[in-house]
């Protein structure tokens, strides 16, 4: 896992939108803050995944939802679903 | 107080359109639950539900009829004419003005409100349907069943998500058990399949992608379902005293708040309304034979549910035997309490408890005697049938076994 995990384009998007979605303060966000602490409970995180799937234009599956426990993770999950988008497109176009 | 007979009990779901059709299917451990008959543009995530396609409204409504009611008001009155006629009552003089109906729904005409709506965003067309009000109001099928049987008493519908068909039957056997009223039409009823609602589902991701399985460790969410289910409820003396076949009895109900969350479950909420309902009936744990669970299929409310049981029941847990009909019907939200009360009556009065079909795996967070698979014959004197809702409501009944079965 890279050590700039959250300190990227990628990683400040996902937090923005953790942030924005949470109605909390977007420096109060870290790659190292967990759920519990920033208050995320499984409604909200149904609300963070949602407008996560709208910014990065994912399919975020259910069963990988419930297992988000830190804004890392979350970060990580996205990552995984952009590159392997971006794989599948890059594919078809050959 | 009053002793509250069960002389009429009607039932349409995706089993079938009458209790003996529902029933036949429901002991032979068949679920309802299968691929949409709409699969979406998009294609939903799921592509499963417990739709009532054998339901065919022109064999028993007039074209009239249905300008004015929607799908749900017509599951409520199909339900109410079986388990009026089993009944046998009239509604004439006196007896009308001293029945009740309470009927639960959570969301009503929602096929009606979406079609206005398709109207007035899509289509850009400013004129909605002049009946989209009465079509929608979640009392269409009490309004329309108080109409049908010339029934002049108290009408009024519950709307309380999940627990509303609960709530309903728990107000019509408190208002008849203390004399306010001789008799009631109860249950509730719902339509589900409308693209709003089921976009919405999508959305919370609970709706499981293949047909649901409660309480299995490798359950993945619920499966939705509709339909609608009534009981008359009667005053014991009055059933008596026109030679009425008594075919079960009310004797509990308890509900509770959570203050927890508004969709997550804990344990202490329905454990205090089952408790409720135990201290209503005057009824310890160990007499309880049967629970019809509310056993959605998600991993939290098979859990905290098994939990709550085990917290009320103690060692009696041990004996209880457990089952999940939604994995046969679906849950069918408002009309999911009516449902499961009818067929936890049936099961009282054929002395078979209904299974919970798509079981694959024993999960140690559920860890009760779940009747698994197949029916299974016991000798069944009383029963509880839960219902939590998102909100956290919880309303529990408790029935007996009826005299004339």
């Amino acid at each position: 896992m890279p050590a700039d995990a959250g300190t990227d384009q990628l990683g400040h998007k996902v937090i923005e939108v953790i942030a924005r979605t949470q109605r909390i303060p977007v420096e109060s966000v870290t790659p190292d803050s967990t759920f519990d602490q920033l208050k995320i409970d499984s409604l909200d995180g149904i609300n963070i995944v949602f407008e996560l799937e709208k910014e990065f234009n994912i399919d975020i599956p259910d069963e990988g939802v419930a297992r988000l426990k830190t804004v890392r993770e979350t970060i990580d999950g996205v990552r995984q679903l952009v590159e392997k988008k971006s794989e599948t497109a890059a594919s078809g176009a050959v | 107080m009053k002793r509250v007979a069960i002389t009429g009990q009607g039932i349409v779901c995706a089993l079938g359109n009458n209790l003996g059709e529902c029933w036949a299917m429901t002991t032979s451990g068949q679920t309802a639950i299968a691929p949409l008959r709409d699969p979406g543009s998009p294609p939903y995530k799921f592509q499963t539900g417990a739709e009532a396609r054998n339901f065919e409204p022109l064999a028993q409504f007039t074209e009239k009829d249905l300008v004015i009611l929607e799908r749900f008001a017509l599951f409520a009155v199909a339900a109410a004419r079986e388990a009026v006629a089993q009944s046998g009552l009239r509604f004439e003089g006196e007896l009308g003005e001293r029945t009740a109906i309470v009927t639960g729904s959570s969301v009503g005409g929602q096929f009606a409100e979406e079609e206005g709506y398709q109207r007035l965003y899509r289509e850009n067309n400013p004129r909605v349907a002049p009946l989209t009000i009465p079509r929608t109001m979640a009392n269409a099928g009490a309004s329309q069943i108080s109409l049908e049987f010339g029934i002049h008493g108290p009408a009024y519908t519950v709307s309380t998500a999940c627990s509303s068909s609960n709530h309903a039957i728990g107000q019509a056997f408190w208002m008849i058990r203390s004399g306010q009223v001789k008799a009631a039409v109860t249950g509730g009823s719902e339509a589900v399949f409308s693209e709003g609602l089921l976009r919405a589902w999508e959305a919370m991701r609970v709706v499981s992608p293949e047909p649901c399985r409660p309480f299995s460790a490798d359950r993945r969410g619920l499966s939705l379902g509709e339909g609608g289910a009534m009981f008359v409820l009667e005053e014991w003396e009055h059933a008596r005293a026109r030679g009425a076949a008594i075919i079960g009895e009310v004797v509990g109900f308890g509900m509770s708040s959570d203050a927890h969350h508004i969709t997550q479950p804990c344990a202490s909420g329905p454990a205090r309304a089952m408790q409720w309902a135990l201290e209503d009936a005057q009824l310890s744990p160990e007499e309880i034979d049967y629970i019809n669970a509310h056993g959605t299929g998600t991993q939290a409310n098979d859990a905290t549910e098994s939990e709550a049981i085990r917290n009320v029941f103690g060692a009696a847990a041990e004996q209880v035997l457990v089952s999940s009909t939604k994995s046969l019907h679906g849950h069918a939200l408002g009309a999911a309490g009516a449902i499961e009360a009818v067929l936890t009556s049936q099961a009282l009065r054929c002395q078979t408890v209904p299974p919970t079909v798509n079981f694959r795996e024993r999960d140690p967070a559920c860890n009760l005697n779940i009747v698994a698979n197949e029916a299974r014959r016991a000798p069944l004197r009383t029963a509880l049938s839960n219902t939590f809702a998102f909100g956290g409501l919880n309303a529990t009944l408790v029935l007996r076994r009826g005299p004339d079965q």
